[in-house]
């Protein structure tokens, strides 16, 4: 079987899962976890594109996420925009700040561009904070319109599973297509050595200029249907903490795979459900996930999975090798 | 004559927690220096010196200087197990996994002084008294005074420690080159070590004389951090003047902007600083000649 012919199956599987999972599910509290899942899967493949493809990291992608959220909550509230159009403009508005930003900051290595991105990330926390006038402050900004496709109004959890999962889907088939396609052989390999890339007549400056402008892009849609979605935004939701988060799921789930994004968004986006018990106990867990994870299991989850289920696959071979 | 006695007083302040700044930024600089690491929880550290003096002072009802001492100490071994839980282990791993794991680090420092400590914000006691000193008209709190004198020894110490010990030229050495170091005979695993005892010292120095000025509480490393991280920036990562020039620089810019221009965006001209050096000047405002590197 064809590396593409596996693609290709694997990707249909998981949407049809993807698909069918709500006519499982009894009461609409798993189906808003889900629901969440999905923006947060959509906010995991975003980042993995620059961190996991490229190997940049990007210690302030809440910002994207929180610009697109706070674009669509305005303008929908304050000028009566249709959503559709909010979401579009959002998308630009973000795309647009990452391209002219990229530039100098991506020049960054390292240490270095983990501070600035940081830098990037809190200075928009303190924008969507201070422009009360606009944004609400503190308090939040309520009142969203929901997201609407002529008479249909996605105002309730199954609605919504639809419109984000569909969205969420085709963000997913584009990443995997980009990392089998000539860019992502590109980004993989300024990622393994940006000098070696650029001998090889690799353009690595636009390309990962290019790359942090798609990933800031694909934030902000997730922070527009998360707005849509929730109805009211806070900027607690866009700091410091949940760009750490991100950086988490894509870490957790494993660098460079997608289906790895789903996996840690999902464990992320769970996880709190579970350690609500614990209450505060979970930013303890997260700091030991980061650590732990990163120190013995720097493939990730999915890299994880993999091993065990090849090396379960290996002995069950041998056993039966040995039998016959 | 109100509007130069305010001027006066925005200077003051400024350059007090410039000098704060500057600490921090030394922390920053003695490990990058020894490990090529950024130290993403070295604010925890200056969280740690603060949170540490007022639980002794509060709780255990030592007296001042007992409680600091302690406090720095307890710091400290927290800075060395930090060491040789996450740092060791690492041997030459990728920036981002490094980033990574001191993020965690952090969080994790967060999240337990937030279990012990509560959420509040505390004020700590000042080390003589709260009334203010009146010079020229312009009031200055003690603690102004104490943090510069603490700073100032800090500096000439720092320096003498680096220009004369053996340890201190030792650290210098694995700063130029780790491996021609090891070759003489240096034991480049055990400065690594030092450089984290020097900077968790420093930086909960740093926490414990700026806490009677701001309160502190369990979440309070992460912006003084940041603006340590942005003076070692402006300083051109070096332990030395420029990143003292560096801090007081941005120390006085902030304190300015929050009086004049805008309070709600204090924080903000740090960040907007930082991006424009990184940006213009990675390797620091002031020529190679006047910054030297640990």
């Amino acid at each position: 079987m064809t590396k593409e012919k596996r693609e290709i199956i694997i990707f249909s599987i998981f949407t049809l899962a993807v698909l069918i999972i709500p006519f499982f599910l009894r009461g609409s509290y798993y189906l808003n976890v889900l629901v969440f899942i999905g923006i947060n899967t959509l906010l995991a493949v975003a980042l993995n594109l620059l961190l996991g493809y490229a190997g940049q990291i990007s210690l302030g992608h809440a910002a994207f996420f929180g610009l697109g959220a706070y674009i669509s909550g305005v303008l929908t509230t304050r000028f009566g925009l249709d959503p559709w159009l909010v979401l579009v403009i959002a998308a630009a508005a973000s795309g647009s700040l990452a391209f002219i930003i990229g530039f100098p900051i991506l020049k960054l290595k390292g240490h270095y561009l983990a501070m600035a991105t940081l830098g990037l990330g809190i200075i928009m926390y303190i924008i969507f904070n201070e422009t009360v006038a606009v944004t609400g402050g503190p308090s939040g900004l309520s009142g969203i319109p929901n997201m609407h496709l002529g008479a249909l109004i996605f105002d309730n959890d199954m609605n919504n599973y639809y419109l984000i999962w569909i969205i969420t889907l085709i963000v997913m088939l584009l990443s995997i297509n980009l990392s089998q396609s000539r860019i992502g052989r590109a980004l993989r390999a300024i990622h393994n050595s940006e000098v070696a890339a650029r001998v090889m007549g690799v353009n690595a400056r636009i390309l990962k200029v290019q790359i942090f402008t798609v990933s800031a892009l694909i934030s902000a849609v997730a922070g527009s249907l998360y707005a849509h979605t929730m109805t009211f935004i806070s900027p607690a939701s866009f700091g410091f903490n949940f760009s750490v988060e991100l950086v988490t799921m894509v870490i957790i789930g494993g660098l460079g795979s997608i289906y790895g994004s789903f996996l840690g968004a999902a464990i992320l986006t769970v996880l709190p459900e579970f350690l609500r018990v614990l209450q505060d106990f979970d930013i303890i867990v997260y700091g030991l996930l980061l650590i732990i994870m990163t120190m013995y299991l720097p493939g990730g989850l999915i890299n994880g999975l993999q091993k065990i289920v090849e090396f379960a696959a290996g002995k069950v071979g041998k056993r039966g090798g040995s039998g016959a | 004559m109100d509007n130069s006695r305010q001027l006066f007083q925005y200077i003051l302040s400024g350059l007090s927690n410039g000098a704060i700044y500057a600490l921090i930024g030394f922390g920053f600089a003695i490990i990058h220096n020894a490990t090529g690491i950024i130290n993403f929880a070295q604010g925890e550290f200056v969280m740690l010196g603060g949170m540490f003096t007022l639980f002794f002072v509060a709780f255990l009802n030592l007296p001042l200087i007992p409680a600091i001492i302690l406090a720095i100490l307890v710091s400290t071994i927290v800075g060395i197990v930090f060491e040789r839980l996450a740092v060791r282990p690492l041997k030459n791993a990728k920036p981002l996994s490094i980033v990574i794991i001191t993020i965690g680090a952090s969080i994790l420092i967060r999240g337990i002084a937030m279990l012990v400590w509560g959420k509040d914000t505390h004020a700590v006691p000042a080390f003589s008294g709260s009334n203010p000193l009146y010079i020229v008209g312009a009031t200055i709190m003690p603690q102004h005074l104490w943090i510069f004198a603490i700073a100032v020894l800090i500096i000439i110490g720092n320096k003498i420690f680096f220009s004369y010990s053996i340890i201190g030229k030792a650290m210098r050495a694995c700063a130029y080159n780790a491996q021609a170091a090891s070759l003489v005979g240096i034991d480049v695993k055990t400065m690594v070590l030092f450089s984290f005892i020097i900077s968790s010292a420093i930086g909960s120095l740093a926490g414990i004389i700026i806490a009677p000025l701001t309160m502190t509480s369990y979440d309070v490393g992460i912006m003084l951090g940041l603006k340590g991280f942005c003076a070692v920036i402006i300083g051109g990562m070096s332990s030395g003047l420029g990143t003292v020039l560096g801090g007081l620089l941005l120390g006085l810019l902030e304190s300015l902007g929050a009086g004049y221009l805008s309070a709600s965006y204090k924080d903000a001209i740090a960040f907007i600083i930082l991006l424009l050096i990184l940006f213009i000047r990675p390797e620091g405002l002031f020529k190679k000649k006047e910054t030297e590197r640990v």
